[in-house]
């Protein structure tokens, strides 16, 4: 029943109201400085040493931005999956208050997963602002970036909601950031094009999602998008995404109605 | 589909719950009819959280069957929970929103629209005497509040059956009497009650009917009055020696009392007059170092029943 689902909805946008000054001017800064450091600071070194242009035709910053996009959409994924998820099942226990009413376990986590990928577009749409305002979106294409850095997002937020109902405290989400989401930042290409990894580790970064979402956003932000790779970055990311709510489901069935 | 007003609210044969190799809910029957007030008392561990979480559809069987206002829990969940309300035995109240808003987005869960949550939200506040903390977050409020604001939170959908875990533990004196009173009140309006509990005073307040509760099975049932009157005299008289004498005073009791416990603390003489027996007592030149003479009570139907104490 859709509507139930937008019933659990409801309840993360209404608690939402508390917080979200704070995250949507988090939102706002992250990019800013992220772009001003890496984007400006460090690109004008890589422009002057002749490689920005080879990466992208606006420079280093134009290559950059799309990928943090992307890299960006992984990391708020990874924050709502974890700790939020814990929260609803043993800390605010809101999961359990859900289910003493007419709601049931798929609505709780269809509702939950709807609610991240509120966040995911709210958050990637304030990043491509940004990005506009930086002169990094040359196409019109980079609109079609923004389902692209939520799909992303999701590739990352039901896999790790799933992994996140098994838990029984949050001392694995720090080696979940540590081990999984802060190497994938630094070496799926958000940063420098994967070649030049050595080569065996190369299809290590092929497998991540976070490549994907890279490539993709950053295919669209500069129109050079063609059908073929992007259709397979769309279907690769989508099978993760379907993928981590089979077993999310799963894991909710488990952990909730035992 | 509204159902038979005959027919129980809650019809359980057999009922079973397993977690791996333990089982916590071992084969019980039982039956609770419309507007009554129904009971599971036992202590920890005896099974009652399980089986009402059976009860609230929340949790699925491992055996036996189970009807709820006439329907299936397998497959009628959604339907039955719409019109039950449930009190867990730990709140899940969101602390970091207000009392009203917890109210509110409750009532959303049931689909009710706005206008309707926000007419009733004034009158559960004021029946849970929450109206003046109505803006408050949660957080602060003592936990008699919260169990008050759990409670009306419950009754939001305006349940036909309202279950209750544990409603007072954890509360002083004073909460517990005022919710009580608020409990009774909603008898009263017809809500039929089923609660658990390992206070026995509590038991014989509410309840109209009661199962007694052990190691996952049904140990006794009737109302409170039946079950003392089966089960145990109809005073106890409470002696109190010096430390470790009181296994070796027992035997020179003998032939006062129907029935003898010996606990740590104190004996327990089951007797139909206390009087009578503490003089007897006397007679023999014992002299406790207290002695009480009280009415029996379900606590002593339970260590009647089971060999230990409800509350430890
Ligand atoms: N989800 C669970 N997984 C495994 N074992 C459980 C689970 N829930 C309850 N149990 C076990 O089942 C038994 C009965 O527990 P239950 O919570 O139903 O008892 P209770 O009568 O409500 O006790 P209390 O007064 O402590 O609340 C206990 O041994 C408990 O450890
Ligand atoms: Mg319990």
């Amino acid at each position: 029943m859709a509507s139930a689902a937008l019933r659990s909805l409801e309840y993360w946008a209404y608690q939402y109201r508390r917080t979200w000054r704070g995250t949507i001017a988090s939102s706002f800064l992250s990019p800013v400085l992220y772009m001003a450091a890496m984007g400006l600071g460090l690109g004008s070194l890589v422009d002057r040493s002749g490689h920005g242009a080879s990466l992208a035709g606006g420079g280093y910053l134009a290559f950059l931005a799309p990928g943090l996009l992307a890299a960006t959409a992984m990391q708020t994924a990874a924050t709502e999956a974890t700790w939020p998820v814990m929260g609803a099942i043993k800390w605010v226990r809101t999961y359990h208050a859900m289910l003493a009413t007419p709601l049931r376990v798929v609505d709780v986590l269809a509702g939950h997963l709807a609610w991240m990928a509120l966040r995911l577009l709210l958050v990637s749409a304030i990043f491509l602002g940004v990005m506009a305002a930086f002169g990094t979106t040359p196409s019109p294409w980079a609109l079609a970036a923004l389902p692209a850095a939520a799909l992303t997002g999701m590739a990352f937020a039901a896999p790790i909601t799933a992994f996140a109902a098994t838990r029984e405290n949050d001392a694995g989400f720090s080696a979940l950031f540590r081990f999984g989401i802060i190497p994938m930042f630094l070496f799926s290409g958000t940063f420098f094009p994967i070649g030049q990894l050595p080569a065996p580790l190369r299809p290590v970064a092929w497998v991540t999602p976070l490549w994907h979402g890279v490539a993709l956003c950053r295919a669209l932000d500069l129109g050079t998008a063609t059908a073929g790779p992007a259709l397979g970055h769309v279907a690769y990311l989508g099978a993760w995404a379907a993928a981590g709510t089979v077993l999310a489901r799963r894991a909710f069935h488990h952990r909730l109605a035992r | 589909m509204p159902s038979d007003p005959a027919e129980p609210l809650i019809w359980a044969r057999g009922l079973c719950k397993r977690f791996g190799d333990l089982v916590a809910v071992d084969g019980i029957d039982f039956e609770v009819g419309r507007g009554e007030a129904f009971g599971f008392l036992g202590p920890n561990g005896a099974g009652k959280s399980s089986a009402m979480r059976m009860v609230a559809c929340l949790s699925p069987l491992s055996g036996g069957s189970l009807r709820i206002l006439g329907l299936d829990p397998a497959r009628d969940g959604v339907r039955i929970r719409s019109r039950l309300g449930l009190v867990p035995q730990d709140d899940t109240l969101d602390l970091e929103l207000t009392v009203r808003e917890n109210l509110y987005i409750y009532g959303r869960y049931f689909d009710l629209p706005r206008k309707v949550i926000r007419e009733r939200a004034d009158q559960l506040l004021a029946f849970a005497q929450l109206t003046e903390r109505a803006d408050d977050k949660v957080e602060p409020l003592s936990g008699g509040m919260k169990r008050r604001l759990t409670i009306a939170r419950a009754l939001i959908n305006e349940p036909e059956l309202l279950l209750l875990d544990e409603p007072t533990t954890g509360l002083d004196p004073q909460a517990r009497h005022l919710l009580w009173d608020r409990l009774w009140r909603l008898k009263q309006q017809g809500v039929t009650l089923v609660l658990t509990t390992h206070y026995m005073d509590e038991a014989e307040q509410l309840c109209d009917r009661l199962v007694v509760m052990d190691k996952g099975r049904i140990a006794a049932e009737g109302t409170p009055r039946q079950l003392i009157e089966q089960w145990s005299t109809k005073e106890v008289l409470e002696l109190r020696f010096g430390p470790g004498e009181h296994e070796a005073l027992a035997a020179k009791l003998g032939g006062l009392a129907e029935r003898i416990e010996v606990l740590p603390d104190r004996l327990l003489l089951y007797v139909e007059d206390g009087d009578e027996a503490l003089a007897g007592t006397h007679r023999r030149g014992l002299r406790p170092d207290s002695a009480l003479v009280r009415r029996s009570t379900l606590e002593d139907v339970f260590l009647r029943l089971t060999g230990r104490r409800l509350v430890d």
